[in-house]
């Protein structure tokens, strides 16, 4: 009897670490906005075909250098890499998931979804010059609500981060006031409000401070129920966040395969997009050909099986069309 | 005859061995202070052709758009924001190690400094979340407005009260600063003020002193070079704290006269801008801000030192 114990014991160990020594991984690094649902994807991935990925959320800026210096198989980053960058260090660049900025506010008596704010006004708020709520302009766009005559307080991110990049890029479209004082990027020199660390930290402030106006992840206003804004978008129509808007957004970008999908989804044209959307992407190493196959291999099975679980956590799936555009640029360049 | 090491002889060899490994252990210390420094110097060494010195130093402005790069702002909040906790935390702290020491019953010595001690276990992310979501609110509600109409009425602490009270700023972080380093200071301070040799203060007492005269005029005089060192402690503690500081700041780059202002410190910055940092010239200006903060402790601790070595010798003398 112990004797049989002993075998199975020692069997289930060879055969247990036998396993482990068959698994492969892969190394990935980068954005952290996307890496719940990389490694959601990853988790579903495994038990298919057993292999592993690791993901390292160390920021989208680490993810680049990480793979420009090839320690691994592929780097992610929210911002998208100008063609002229990628050829530099010999990379390509593909997008694997959408998602965005919505503002939130914390007006009394402004219920979610009430409040519209065009880009010129939301400019104007984050540059400091709109001061109060009963502003004129934003009194035209809201006949019917009431807003108070109280001062505005602008809550901004503290942190570097692609939530940051997305919306003064999108700022930077929507008036030329914001290019030419502030610009965009990961962190920026703002000229109005007060920074909280990460979204929770914004969304912190939001709540707690009345009068206030913030930007936060589109999944992260989701999950925790904040007052959002509708806003006017490319087209002039009044959008609300959600996944329809996204999607439309996504579709409506130009992305060029070409271009190694080159696009800042901010103010998309599509008639019913909402207007502070982003992909983010994967970026690879081009003469790395072997370790290639397998992350696009990894991508493919998401864009096929990942939806619904991409969704349960709050992120846009690529539209199917973007999705064969990116198929086509495997193929083009010998991965897939 | 075979020549047998003598008793001497091996005590030398012993002696020689544990005489190494004590000098290498001590030099690969000072060799990681100077490879760090070396480190930083090279990593830097792009924002420094491009700021010099005394440009980065003295420079407010801090635009990653326009790489634009410069150490004011984060100096100052860095000092300032020490200089708060300091303020709050020294009286605080000596008022408990002589409470412990002199004061408290016997019975209660025990758990007070347990207690105290605990403070300092605590990691500092738990302080920054808890200054973030319970300190920062009862600090914008109630103490905040209060200094402002109190306080913030008179005619030149009026510039230091400015502003909406947002819970968020300079003060906030002071206070939290000093919670964390309350601590050291304290039981640093106790364990000097118990050095007191008992013959000096049953004498004071014989001569009719009170309580306070005797911690006064005999335990304080007694121990404080150790009140000083555990103060030393805590500075370079409060200078170089981050999570705790990060969370209730702010991160603003702006140089604030109002203590319900946000600034940032150097420290901070860091740690919120490294992981995100796209270009090598911002990299390479916080590289340049940890090499300005390297030197600011070094410069403030060496001062401390070289103080207490000259208080010391008066002392003895």
């Amino acid at each position: 009897m112990k004797r049989l114990l002993a075998l199975t014991l020692f069997l289930s160990i060879t055969a247990l670490s036998a396993g482990l020594y068959a698994a492969e991984t892969l190394n990935g690094a980068g954005a952290t906005f996307p890496y719940p649902v990389y490694s959601a994807w990853a988790f579903e991935y495994s038990k298919v075909t057993g292999m592993r990925l690791n993901y390292q959320s160390i920021g989208s800026g680490g993810g680049i250098k990480q793979i420009t210096e090839r320690t691994v198989d592929f780097g992610a980053s929210d911002k998208p890499l100008t063609p002229e960058e990628l050829a530099k260090d010999k990379l390509m660049q593909f997008p694997a998931v959408i998602g965005g900025v919505v503002l939130v506010v914390n007006v009394p008596g402004i219920k979610e979804g009430e409040l519209k704010l065009d880009g010129d006004t939301v400019c104007r708020i984050f540059l400091g010059d709109v001061k109060k709520w009963n502003d004129a302009g934003i009194k035209t766009m809201n006949p019917g609500i009431s807003l108070p005559d109280s001062g505005i307080t602008v809550v901004h991110r503290s942190d570097g981060s692609g939530t940051t990049a997305i919306f003064t890029d999108y700022l930077n479209g929507a008036c030329p006031a914001w290019k030419e004082k502030v610009g965009s990027g990961t962190s920026v020199s703002w000229p109005a409000g007060i920074g909280g660390k990460g979204n929770e930290g914004v969304a912190n402030y939001v709540q707690r401070t009345a009068n206030s106006i913030g930007y936060v992840e589109f999944a992260y206003a989701k999950q925790n129920k904040m007052t959002y804004t509708r806003l006017k978008n490319k087209a002039g129509a009044f959008v609300e966040p959600n996944f329809q808007t996204f999607e439309n957004a996504a579709a409506s970008g130009a992305f060029d395969p070409k271009k190694d999908f080159y696009l800042w989804l901010t103010n998309a044209p599509g008639k019913n997009a909402w207007p502070i959307a982003g992909a983010t992407f994967i970026v690879l190493a081009k003469e790395k050909t072997d370790s290639n196959k397998k992350v696009v291999k990894f991508f493919d099975w998401a864009f096929q099986n990942g939806d619904a679980r991409a969704k349960e956590l709050v992120y846009v799936p690529l539209p199917k069309s973007l999705e064969d555009k990116v198929r086509g640029y495997w193929k083009a360049h010998g991965v897939r | 005859m075979p020549i047998v090491p003598t008793g001497a002889a091996k005590k030398n060899c012993v002696d020689l061995l544990f005489s190494t490994v004590t000098a290498v252990a001590s030099l690969t210390v000072v060799l990681l202070v100077v490879g760090i420094m070396a480190v930083l110097i090279r990593e830097s060494s792009l924002a420094i052709d491009r700021f010099g010195f005394f440009r980065f130093l003295f420079s407010v402005e801090w635009n990653p758009v326009k790489q634009l790069f410069g150490a004011a702002s984060a100096v100052y909040g860095t000092l300032v924001t020490t200089a708060v906790a300091l303020i709050i935390s020294i009286p605080t702290a000596i008022g408990i190690a002589i409470f412990v020491t002199e004061v408290a019953p016997p019975m209660l010595r025990g758990p007070i400094g347990a207690a105290i001690e605990l403070l300092a276990a605590i990691p500092s992310i738990i302080y920054g979340m808890w200054g973030l979501f319970t300190l920062a609110p009862i600090m914008a509600k109630y103490i905040e407005p209060a200094l402002q109409s109190t306080l913030g009425q008179l005619p030149v602490f009026e510039v230091l009260f400015r502003g909406t009270p947002m819970g968020i700023d300079l003060l906030t972080t002071g206070v939290i600063l000093s919670i964390m380093i309350i601590p050291f200071t304290a039981s640093i301070s106790r364990d000097a003020f118990n050095l007191t040799p008992p013959v000096v203060k049953e004498s004071a007492y014989a001569m009719g002193a009170t309580q306070w005269e005797v911690v006064k005029n005999v335990v304080l005089p007694y121990s404080r070079l150790g009140v000083f060192g555990g103060v030393a402690l805590s500075l370079g503690r409060a200078l170089g704290e981050t999570m705790a500081v990060a969370f209730v700041l702010g991160n603003s780059h702006k140089i604030a006269t109002s203590f319900f202002d946000a600034a940032s410190t150097i420290t901070v910055t860091l740690a919120n801008e490294f992981a995100e940092a796209d270009s090598d010239l911002y990299l390479s200006s916080l590289y340049y801000l940890a090499l300005v903060l390297f030197g600011l402790s070094f410069t403030i601790l060496a001062a401390a030192k070289i103080f207490l070595l000259k208080s010391e010798r008066k002392y003895t003398r």
